[in-house]
């Protein structure tokens, strides 16, 4: 007899909707967390898209303690001195049935948490996961923490241990460990009054922003971001690891100098610090997944790479949601069905290649390479400014140059040859499906 | 008011810039919980034959600092625990990484 039915290691998103799935099947549950709470180690940009949640808590949206409903979404070229923004509005995105919202993790997570341990999963905070339980045979059959006495058995085991995954590479799901599949993220919680930030924004009452921005890392292959809180702005930069190191710049000197911009100074003065974070995002897509599935395991959430870094969609926590969700769902089958071992475990991997959880990542495959790329990162957003300030510089006495003169001499200005950008025109629009 | 002052006034350009925080005043906004045990080691005979140094750089807590004779000397008190240094670290075996105990480490903050 084992102690419990399955273990889920982690209360962010993936884990707690693994252990809802699970508990609600009717399964002994336990989720365990090494924070203080769940959610005190969680940090992102960032939106949530809780749409998935749809089937586990019906009436989310009601209770989910959320900060504002995005109803503007921004994308930002910045050159030095520069900045093109294309902007789209849509307060329909405010209201039920509702889009993303910006969200302090930590909020987010614990209600999450506590949805599961509504729905009848036991919750373990405090504790840290060191290691995964072997039969004689080498399959999984529980866990080891850093309690006294503190070993637990179950049938199945769901890791849903972060991008660090130690479970997942423990179980040698990780062919290989690649810092360049890798990004850093570094934010600042900004603090203003809501009456400024609804002013500087053009939003009210519940309403807020979300700002991807291109260009403006200090050279270092990124991008940066600005969401709305109610009285917080959360502004920062992801920064690709290697490259990172290779520049010899420190993160909080990036920040700093996107700050600085004349674009976005504006939007931040006079804001006061008030927590500064880091955490490491799975930016590879599918090309980094480990397997998700072992004889009694599962794995979820970041733990396998299931983040979307693709430009224009920047998601995770609903990845993160849906996997998790799914794999609470295969695993009380397979307990139901008295068998746990990796094959029968494998409706989970089918669950997520016929849903948007396997099926966006292979569309978009190629995306966060190209976005990553050194020509999208270095050229692109002076490019795109050098054409739009000179299109709109108006020079008088001499005449207009005509749009494709101006094409052709920024093209060439920024070192971009007709056939890289006809390449990548070709993977942007086979990428983006 | 002369001419003069008023001259002067229109030159007053809005200043956008503003003291950036220092490191340390940045690190204490956020809540570490410390415990007695390091979960990060370094081991320093590694660091001495590295060039590269690429946690120095990368850590976002800036918890490596070379040290004059050519080591890493290495604090794991204000630790976000993201993994940056592991991942960026290019000599095996020099960065044993664990997360911290239970509890301890990095909390960030509710509302």
């Amino acid at each position: 007899m084992t102690d419990t039915d399955i273990i889920v290691v982690g209360a962010g998103p993936a884990g707690s909707c693994a252990a809802i799935a699970a508990a609600k099947a009717g399964k002994r549950v336990v989720l365990i967390e090494r924070g203080p709470f769940p959610g005190s180690k969680n940090m992102y940009g960032g939106v949530i898209y809780p749409r998935i949640l749809d089937e586990l808590i019906p009436d989310w949206f009601e209770h989910a303690p959320i900060q504002r409903w995005v109803v503007r979404r921004s994308t930002m070229l910045l050159s030095d001195t520069g900045a093109f923004n294309i902007d789209y509005r849509s307060n329909a995105w405010g209201q039920a049935p509702y889009n993303g919202a910006t969200a302090y993790r930590p909020d987010f997570d614990n209600w999450l948490a506590q949805q599961a341990v509504a729905a009848g999963a036991e919750l373990i905070c405090s504790t840290t996961v060191t290691g995964l339980l072997r039969d004689a045979q080498g399959r999984i059959k529980g866990i080891t923490t850093d309690r006294p006495d503190g070993d637990l058995t179950a049938s199945v085991v769901i890791a849903c241990d972060g991008v660090n995954s130690f479970i997942a590479k423990d179980a040698g799901l990780y062919k290989s460990v690649d810092a360049s599949n890798y990004t850093l993220g570094v934010k600042e919680t900004l603090s203003l009054p809501k009456s400024v930030i609804d002013e500087r924004f053009g939003v009210r009452d519940n309403q807020g922003v979300d700002i991807e921005i291109l260009g403006g890392t200090s050279g270092v292959n990124g991008g940066g971001f600005i969401y709305t809180n109610l009285d917080t702005i959360a502004l920062g930069v992801v920064l690709k690891l290697p490259k990172l190191s290779a520049q010899k710049k420190r993160p909080e000197e990036i920040i700093a100098e996107l700050k600085r911009h004349p674009a976005i100074a504006p939007l931040i003065e006079g804001a006061e610090v008030i927590e500064y974070s880091a955490h490491v995002i799975p930016e590879a897509g599918l090309d980094m997944m480990p397997k998700m599935v072992a004889d009694g395991l599962l794995v979820a959430g970041d733990a396998a790479a299931l983040c979307l870094a693709a430009g224009i969609w920047l998601e995770g926590v609903n990845f993160a949601m849906a996997s998790g969700m799914y794999a609470g769902q295969s695993a009380a089958q397979a307990v139901t069905a008295g068998n746990t071992s990796a094959s029968e475990l494998q409706s989970y991997t089918k669950k997520l290649n016929e849903t948007f959880v396997l099926k966006d990542h292979k569309k978009l495959r190629k995306i966060p390479h190209l976005v990553l790329s050194d020509r999208v990162q270095h050229k692109y957003p002076g490019f795109v400014t050098g054409i739009v300030e000179r299109m709109f510089r108006v020079e008088n006495p001499h005449p207009k140059p005509g749009v494709r003169r101006i094409l052709r001499e920024e093209r060439k200005k920024a070192g971009i040859s007709l056939m890289d950008l006809v390449r990548d025109a070709l993977t942007g629009l086979k990428g983006f499906g | 008011m002369s001419l003069e002052s008023l001259r002067a006034a229109n030159n007053i350009e809005r200043d956008n810039t503003w003291a950036e925080i220092s490191f340390q005043e940045r690190i204490d906004t956020a809540e570490f919980r410390i415990h007695e045990r390091a979960h990060i080691t370094v081991n320093g005979d590694s660091c001495r034959g590295c060039t590269t140094r690429e946690c120095v750089v990368a850590c976002p807590a800036n918890l490596f600092v070379p040290t004059s004779d050519g080591g890493i000397l290495f604090n794991y008190e204000n630790c976000f625990e993201c993994g940056t240094c592991y991942l960026v670290c290019n000599q095996a075996g020099a960065i044993t990484w664990t997360y911290p105990e239970g509890g301890y480490g990095i909390v960030f903050h509710r509302t």
